[in-house]
């Protein structure tokens, strides 16, 4: 394996998507403005709303806060009713909206570096390069994983950073984040990239341009969002064995991902669609 | 002499197309080897199997004595190919391209740079090296796709169709480019082309292929020989001529037919010497010649005359 053409070919792919503005710019800035407006709202709400409305908005908490492991009523524990909304909030509620950054953003270059090589027909120069396939593939992902990665630990910074700063008064402390953010931040967030990146590269060789690439990676984001990100927030409230337990059921789906793109990736059957 | 490619009943199938059709033809050392062709003739293919980035259907190949379908890595390394389209990053400009692919031909960091500035000066891109290449025109991204193919001096170099889609000026550049190359540095060429002129003008030996099979291999002067006895002759005149222009020529020597209609005659001459002949012929007979056009050939002929001959 030689990584010199490995990060080679990653620098290259990141170096081109950059200019594909249309594709990643809404990716980057969306969850950027999410991670900074929401924090503000939430704490400045229950100072301008009736405490009444927010008792009742967390009426059938109180019920589910019985069933909860202790550590998580722990934290509850004690808490003024303020204090509970805004934690409930920002802490829990807003937690599945981290998890559509590296999906995404990974999906939008894995399908540039994927489908649009092809597209703009500059895949062949690349595939008489002396790089294995195994290469290329992996300069690929990377080129969309590492990215996707660090600019959701951006995002979860600047959210850590809001969070505290927008609700200081109210707590008179540093209180974010919690132990579950540090598997969803280090676990999770990594093995979304994955998936986004290995379905894309599973769904490029069905397709022709980015744009149907783009689409179609685009609908797959709002079926996990359905099926998995809805269960995020629950998970949480389960604990950090449990988010350990979804990130890992999440890897052993990529594994399987990676492994059949792997098997797609060929020379031979990428020569044969140019 | 030691062949660099020997290729041995080569065949790749794609579904019920055979685009390449069992061919079997070898390189030498320091040779420029065409592959002429029409379009759909396989030349592309033939290139793709060579450098192992394709499997073949049945037959064998060995370059450099490897064969491409397992040392496909071992030979791209030696191996520069010109594509059929540039395929070059638009987006990046020229250096970038360049260093990159360097890159990826696992040329030391150390040397990288001296060496992408000596391609870039060598193919005169060196004032446009920041550029991007979308904003080149076809003849520069054809020189920066030439110097990407060579940036690791490759022994054995592939072109395909490098003057396709080109102004005749800037195929010329090209085309001398790579007569520098290969008269001054006894560069191993494989060039695949449609054009008959190229081939003759570049082309030690060339393998004339049609629908992925090899109608005839050698040198092009050994080929024009065997297609001799296809060589015609266009006059037209400024005056009728006699009615029997055509019957009175057939009588001469090397005149295989010639028919007559109007104005314009039709010879078959066996070989280009007998147009002289032909022409004094005529002359002496009284007949006022307006335009003597020998015909050229286009591929077309080649490959009927080819295929004739091989019928
Ligand atoms: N990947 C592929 N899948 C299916 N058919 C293919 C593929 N590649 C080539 N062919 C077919 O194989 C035949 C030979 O194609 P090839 O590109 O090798 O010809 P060529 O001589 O390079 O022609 P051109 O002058 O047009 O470049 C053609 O009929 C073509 O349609
Ligand atoms: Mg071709």
């Amino acid at each position: 394996m030689n990584w010199r053409s490995i990060w080679a070919i990653a620098r290259k792919d990141l170096k081109e998507v950059r200019q594909n503005k249309v594709a990643w710019g809404p990716a980057i800035a969306i969850p950027l403005i999410f991670a900074i407006l929401m924090p503000i709202l939430f704490s400045v709400l229950p100072q301008v709303m009736p405490v009444e409305d927010i008792q009742r908005e967390l009426g059938d908490m109180e019920t589910l806060m019985k069933n909860l492991p202790p550590s998580i009523q722990a934290i509850f524990e004690g808490l003024k009713l303020e204090q509970m909304f805004v934690l409930y909030m920002t802490a829990f509620m807003l937690a599945p909206l981290f998890l559509i950054m590296p999906l995404m953003f990974s999906s939008v270059v894995g399908a540039d570096s994927f489908v649009g090589e092809r597209e703009r027909k500059t895949m062949e120069a690349l595939l008489y390069s002396p790089a294995t396939d195994m290469e290329l593939f992996l300069g690929k992902v990377l080129a969309a994983v590492i990215p996707s990665i660090a600019l959701s630990w951006l995002t979860y910074l600047v959210y850590i950073i809001a969070v505290n700063v927008a609700s200081y008064e109210l707590f008179g402390r540093i209180w974010f984040p919690l132990p579950t953010w540090w598997p969803l931040m280090f676990w999770l967030t990594p093995a979304f990239a994955l998936l986004g990146i290995s379905a894309t590269v599973l769904v490029s060789s069905r397709v022709k341009t980015f744009m149907e690439a783009y689409q179609l990676s685009g609908s797959l984001v709002v079926l996990v969002l359905a099926l998995v990100l809805g269960q995020v927030s629950g998970v949480l409230f389960l604990g950090v064995g449990t988010v350990m337990i979804l990130g890992t059921l999440i890897w052993i789906v990529d594994g399987v991902l990676i492994y059949l793109s792997i098997r797609n990736f060929k020379r031979s059957s990428l020569i044969a669609k140019l | 002499m030691n062949a660099i490619i020997e290729v041995n009943q080569l065949k790749r199938v794609f579904g019920q197309n055979r685009a390449v059709d069992g061919i079997t033809f070898h390189v030498e050392q320091g040779e420029v080897f065409g592959l002429l062709g029409p379009n759909g003739a396989g030349k592309t293919t033939t290139v793709r199997l060579l450098n192992g980035i394709l499997p073949p259907s049945e037959g064998t190949a060995r370059i450099f004595g490897l064969d491409p379908a397992t040392h496909g890595e071992d030979i791209r390394r030696r191996t520069g190919v010109l594509t059929e389209t540039p395929a070059l990053y638009e987006r990046l400009s020229a250096r970038e391209n360049l260093e990159f692919f360097a890159t990826l031909q696992g040329i030391p960091e150390a040397d990288l740079s001296r060496r992408v500035d000596e391609m870039l000066e060598f193919f005169e891109l060196a004032s446009r090296a920041k550029d991007k290449v979308e904003t080149f025109s076809k003849g520069m991204k054809q020189r920066l796709a030439l110097a990407r193919a060579l940036i690791h001096k490759p022994p054995l170099l592939f072109l395909d169709e490098p003057t396709s889609g080109l102004d005749p000026e800037a195929a010329q550049q090209v085309n001398d480019l790579i007569a520098n190359l290969t008269s001054a540095n006894g560069q191993t060429v494989v060039l695949a082309t449609h054009n008959l002129f190229e081939a003759q003008r570049l082309c030690d030996r060339v393998a004339v292929m049609n629908k992925g099979r090899i109608l005839a291999l050698g040198s092009l002067k050994e080929l024009s020989r065997k297609l001799w006895h296809v060589t015609w002759v266009d006059i037209t005149f400024h005056v009728k001529p006699s009615e029997n222009v055509a019957g009175s020529l057939k009588a001469l020597h090397g005149v295989i037919q010639a028919s007559a209609e109007g104005e314009a005659l039709a010879v078959q001459v066996e070989n280009e010497d007998v147009i002289p002949e032909v022409i004094r012929h005529l002359v002496n007979t009284g007949e006022s010649i307006l335009r003597v056009n020998p015909r050229d050939y286009t591929l077309e002929d080649i490959y009927f005359a080819l295929q004739a001959g091989e019928a």
